[in-house]
């Protein structure tokens, strides 16, 4: 790796594992404190590997310059020392010697624990997936801004409020082993579900920052398969779902980042490893007795992974989506299950029920009518395509609809 | 009444699930309810008088309920409208609950 790559690497990769570390020793009440610390850490490595070169283990070095660190500044805020010795004798008996444990398993649980923190509903969901990119996944503010189609400002402010927040609920950094984790965990799985959605359908066009935001997302969750306490069914869906979603990844982008619709995707370019590690994962979720939105979504996306269209496929995917409206309405789950009811049940019946949903002032609702009435009466389908034209925000999407649009029109 | 074959009831369970997704993709389903199992059960009357049931002295019984949420009477009815007990030979008396 070249040398001007190490650095940003190592801050994507460890920095987030330092952080979650000294913020579960110090408390909820010191986020920044360990931001500074781990900051500072990568500064000195900056300023030292430029000159004499990088160390012969780099990540090695930053876990013990963060350790001396934070030893220092304990030495030097005798204040500080007095806050935070209440969580450090939940640690260790002893004060005098503070230990920074950077070993592989404290890591795994101390972003763990911050994951049960930063996905608290005290706070709207943009702030829980920000403060997730930023201390779980490693994000700088700017890359986070990128993501959301905004300016760094904008993701400053909400990432203080967050944190402020936080301390004010005084949320409690627990272990993962702690019932209270139970009670945080739909929070958390709708969190990364989120941070999946934010990178699969984001309009950014940015492809490889909205890729990273789905890994990030599969390896959060794919933590909480790790710890015998996460482990749970609903958390295997979630990850089956989102192994499912990206293996087409490379098939609905274009290089510009222009979505290619299902219909028209390239399958030589699903990734097949994704699909069986979905698979994989369902197979686990499907153990137990309850079944969630994610397991009824994995499911959905399982049969998408089959590219021939059958009668079959179709109804096992109208009869899903039925179930998911019945726990949970989305306009989403609605307009997706009118047309898995038009290739299950034909378009007559899916045209009936697409005029009884009403969401006019979408603009996928008059896509979804344009696709009904191809065929049956153009002249309508037209005029809902003109009327998503209309409606469509991103240029992606009014691309896709003028094609279609243009494609009727030929027709006629 | 025979026996449906397993095509036939996985036939009428598509064409339940497939009303109750249509009142759900609208936003109007509020509890999908339980069928009841017809010809079994019990009537509990005064004094401790138990005989089996259901109600012999009605011609019909309860097969299930649903709720649904609609602004007035024709919207609910509407939605009962697609009710696959209609297809053999039942009905759907459409009521509000009462708000406490």
């Amino acid at each position: 790796m070249e040398q001007s790559e190490l650095i940003p690497h190592l801050f994507r990769t460890e920095y987030r594992k330092i952080v979650a570390v000294l913020c579960k020793l110090f408390g909820i009440d010191h986020i920044e404190t360990a931001e500074d610390i781990v900051s500072n850490t990568f500064l000195q490595a900056a300023e030292l590997w430029g000159v004499k070169g990088p160390p012969p283990n780099p990540a090695g070095w930053l876990y013990i310059a963060a350790k001396n660190k934070t030893k220092d500044y304990l030495k030097r805020n005798a204040n500080f020392r007095q806050n935070i010795s209440k969580e450090l004798s939940r640690i260790s008996s002893t004060t005098e010697e503070i230990e920074v444990d950077l070993s592989d398993q404290n890591i795994a649980d101390s972003q763990l624990a911050m994951m049960f923190v930063i996905c608290h509903p005290c706070n709207p969901t943009e702030a829980q997936i920000g403060l997730a990119l930023n201390l779980l996944c490693g994000f700088g503010i700017e890359e986070i801004a990128r993501a959301f189609l905004t300016n760094r400002e904008v993701i400053y402010k909400r990432l203080q409020r967050a944190k402020e927040k936080l301390r004010e609920e005084k949320i409690q950094i627990e272990s993962p082993n702690s019932s209270a984790i139970n009670e945080r965990m739909s929070s958390v799985l709708l969190t990364l579900y989120l941070l999946f959605n934010e990178g699969y359908y984001s309009a950014s066009e940015d492809v490889t920052l909205r890729k990273d935001l789905c890994l990030e997302a599969m390896r959060l969750t794919f933590l909480l398969t790790e710890h015998p306490q996460t482990n749970n069914p609903e958390v295997n869906a979630l990850l089956s779902l989102m192994c499912f979603h990206s293996s087409r990844f490379e098939a609905r982008l274009s290089e510009h980042g222009e979505t290619i619709l299902y219909d028209e995707q390239d399958h030589d370019l699903w990734n097949q490893e994704l699909i069986t590690k979905g698979e994989y994962y369902l197979n686990l979720a499907s153990q137990g007795n309850k079944l969630s939105k994610f397991h009824l979504e994995a499911a959905i996306a399982y049969w998408h992974t089959i590219k021939e269209d059958t009668k079959e496929k179709w109804e096992n995917i109208l009869q899903l989506y039925n179930e998911l409206l019945i726990i949970e309405y989305s306009p989403m789950a609605a307009l997706n299950r009118t047309y898995a009811l038009s290739k299950a049940n034909g378009k007559a019946q899916a045209i009936g029920e697409a005029e009884k949903i009403n969401l006019t002032g979408n603009h996928l609702y008059h896509s979804l009518l344009g696709e009904l009435y191809n065929g049956v009466d153009n002249a309508k389908a037209l005029m809902h395509l003109q009327r998503a034209l209309d409606l469509a925000k991103s240029a992606a999407d009014k691309n896709l609809i003028s094609i279609k649009i243009s494609q009727l029109k030929n027709v006629v | 009444m025979p026996k449906p074959s397993p095509e036939e009831m996985q036939a009428m369970a598509k064409r339940w699930m497939d009303w109750f997704g249509s009142i759900a993709a609208q936003n109007k389903l509020k509890e999908r309810g339980n069928r009841l199992i017809p010809g079994v059960g019990k009537v509990v009357k005064p004094n401790n008088v138990v005989t089996d049931g259901p109600y012999m002295e009605i011609k019909e019984s309860i097969g299930g309920f649903a709720i649904v949420k609609a602004d007035s009477f024709d919207e609910a009815a509407d939605l009962a409208k697609g009710c696959p007990v209609l297809n053999s030979g039942g009905n759907v008396e459409v009521r509000e609950i009462m708000e406490l």
